[in-house]
């Protein structure tokens, strides 16, 4: 059986965070990781960037309507996810655009956090 | 040498190249001021570079090249402009940078494209192409909207940040993804026009300085996309309302109808190149919302006086508009066309219509147009009654004080 554990939580609390005390989260989020990696349990895992970098894809009346932001309609459930490898945001959302959910649901199109990235600024 | 004028000018330019050499829009901007700084500092005594657009391109590339050099922290950065543009050349020769300004003429269009893209929210697409590619100030814009400082300069750190973060495309889409892409940039450069058109508040010289960059953008558009048909005939509509400028204001900041404008005061030139351009895209088959808007516009601009109004035209159009594009505005304004063109009675009843609709309830126009055909009846206390109505709905200052002068005049 799989599972998918979903991460929420205030992202101002964590850039609130000292960094003494952040770089010992990062630390602990580490060896967890590692520890389930050598389990053999971890499938797969990332550290999102932040939700103003979300995007929102809906298809409607089969017009791609993409607004900024996240998803934030509470009716609705997070019923599943592709981890995908793209160019750049405007393939990201084509490609959310053709997921059959897109047409009655929504989909919210998040970068992945990456340490090269982050280094780059 | 007009260092303002310069920037005002060329600045959009300069960015667009800088941001796909640089691959990041603040630094483009930072370098860009530097380059200002150093053409403040070097033209009075060595004179002004013959292509001074080269120069500030090339300058700026140098600054950031040695920003990078400095900071280790953008060795990820250097790496990537070291694929985009030689790093180990000295300052460029004016003759080696002459061609840089038609190397690249899609760096324009390209930045145009990121500012308007759809990932962003309206009202920062709206700063950003305002700020970016029209070279105006965080503080001017946040004037021109009446929104704080503060506000305004968080909009455009956030919408900068999300282009960068979420990885926006700095490029042209492509052929599949242009039509859409288009509708978005249309519609950004059209709401700069209205914010600076029918907008009241604010400083009036902000505003007007808002037509006139929309009108700007749309130029350059059309210049970057010649067979787009649909754009040529937003420039037209543009060009037509804001023809009226001078006329639809009076001297006490007052609104004027357009049939009691003084036609004298109506820009000429400007419905001449609207008229052209639209006559122009509606023989290549423009049938798209702006066509339809500018030609009302057009008949508007082209007749002689309010009574020759070809207003069975004006009607029609509106009909066409409304079945692309449903809006209570243009029911409203469709229905004043038909009182004018068939019968007052015919007018009000299509208003009649249009009141019981529940979504409608406070729209001001609606009780300001029936009260407008009740007055040309002579039904003076009914007319009272609308303009009552209209005067308790409306937000606008301009407009409330038009509905009061209307109503002590048909009160009296």
């Amino acid at each position: 059986m799989q599972y998918l554990l979903l991460i929420y939580g205030q992202e101002s609390d964590w850039w609130n965070i000292p960094p003494a005390q952040s770089g010992a989260l990062i630390e602990e989020f580490g060896k967890f990781t590692q520890e389930l990696t050598a389990s053999g349990k971890n499938l797969g895992s990332n550290r999102l960037k932040d939700v103003a970098s979300a995007t929102t894809v809906r298809v409607r009346d089969g017009k791609r309507v993409v607004t900024d932001g996240p998803f934030a309609e509470t009716k609705e459930q997070l019923g599943g996810y592709y981890l995908i490898e793209a160019r750049d945001l405007d393939e990201a959302i084509a490609i959310a655009a053709k997921i059959p959910s897109a047409r009655f649901g929504s989909v919210e199109v998040r970068p992945v956090f990456t340490m090269e990235q982050a280094a780059g600024r | 040498m007009d260092l303002e004028k310069l920037h005002r000018e060329e600045s959009g330019r300069v960015l667009a190249t800088l941001i796909r050499l640089l691959g990041d829009f603040d630094l483009a901007e930072e370098m860009l001021q530097e380059a200002y700084a150093v053409a403040l500092e070097k033209w009075p005594s060595e004179g002004e570079p013959s292509n001074q657009r080269a120069w500030l391109i090339s300058t700026a590339r140098h600054k950031a090249i040695d920003r990078i050099r400095r900071d280790q922290r953008w060795e990820v950065k250097r790496q990537e402009i070291a694929k985009t543009a030689p790093l180990s050349a000295p300052p460029a020769a004016e003759s080696e940078v002459d061609s840089t300004d038609d190397m690249f003429p899609d760096d324009q269009l390209r930045l145009i494209f990121t500012c308007c893209h759809p990932a962003l929210a309206v009202e920062s697409q709206v700063a950003l192409t305002l700020h970016t590619i029209c070279g105006i100030t965080t503080e001017e814009i946040s004037k021109a909207f009446l929104t704080p400082m503060p506000t305004m300069a968080q909009r455009l750190v956030r919408a900068k940040r999300k282009i960068r973060d979420a990885n926006v495309p700095y490029r042209v889409p492509p052929p599949e993804d242009l039509p859409d892409r288009l509708d978005a940039v249309r519609l950004i450069v059209y709401l700069i026009f209205n914010e600076g058109y029918f907008a009241s508040g604010g400083d009036s010289l902000i505003r007007r300085e808002l037509c006139a960059e929309a009108i700007r953008l749309g130029r350059v558009l059309c210049q970057l996309l010649p067979r787009d048909t649909e754009t040529h005939t937003l420039l037209a509509l543009m060009l037509l309302h804001d023809s009226r400028r001078d006329a639809r204001v009076s001297a006490d900041r007052e609104l004027i109808l357009l049939e009691d404008q003084d036609r004298a005061q109506w820009h000429a030139d400007q419905i001449r190149e609207g008229t052209a351009l639209l006559e122009s895209a509606l023989r290549a088959g423009a049938a798209g919302p702006y066509a339809l808007q500018a030609s009302i516009a057009a008949l508007h601009a082209n007749a002689k006086t309010s009574a020759e109004t070809d207003w069975p035209q004006i009607a029609a159009l509106y009909s066409a508009l409304l079945k692309i594009n449903p809006s209570p505005v243009i029911e409203v304004n469709r229905a004043v066309a038909v009182s004018l063109a068939r019968s007052p009675e015919e007018g009000l009843a299509l208003l009649d219509d249009l009141a019981v609709r529940a979504e409608l309830a406070d729209f001001h126009l609606l009780p300001a147009a029936r009260a407008d055909i009740l007055r040309r009846l002579g039904k003076h206390a009914e007319a009272a009654g609308a303009y009552r109505r209209a005067l308790a709905l409306a937000t606008n200052d301009v407009e409330r004080r038009f509905f009061r002068r209307r109503l002590s005049e048909v009160s009296s």
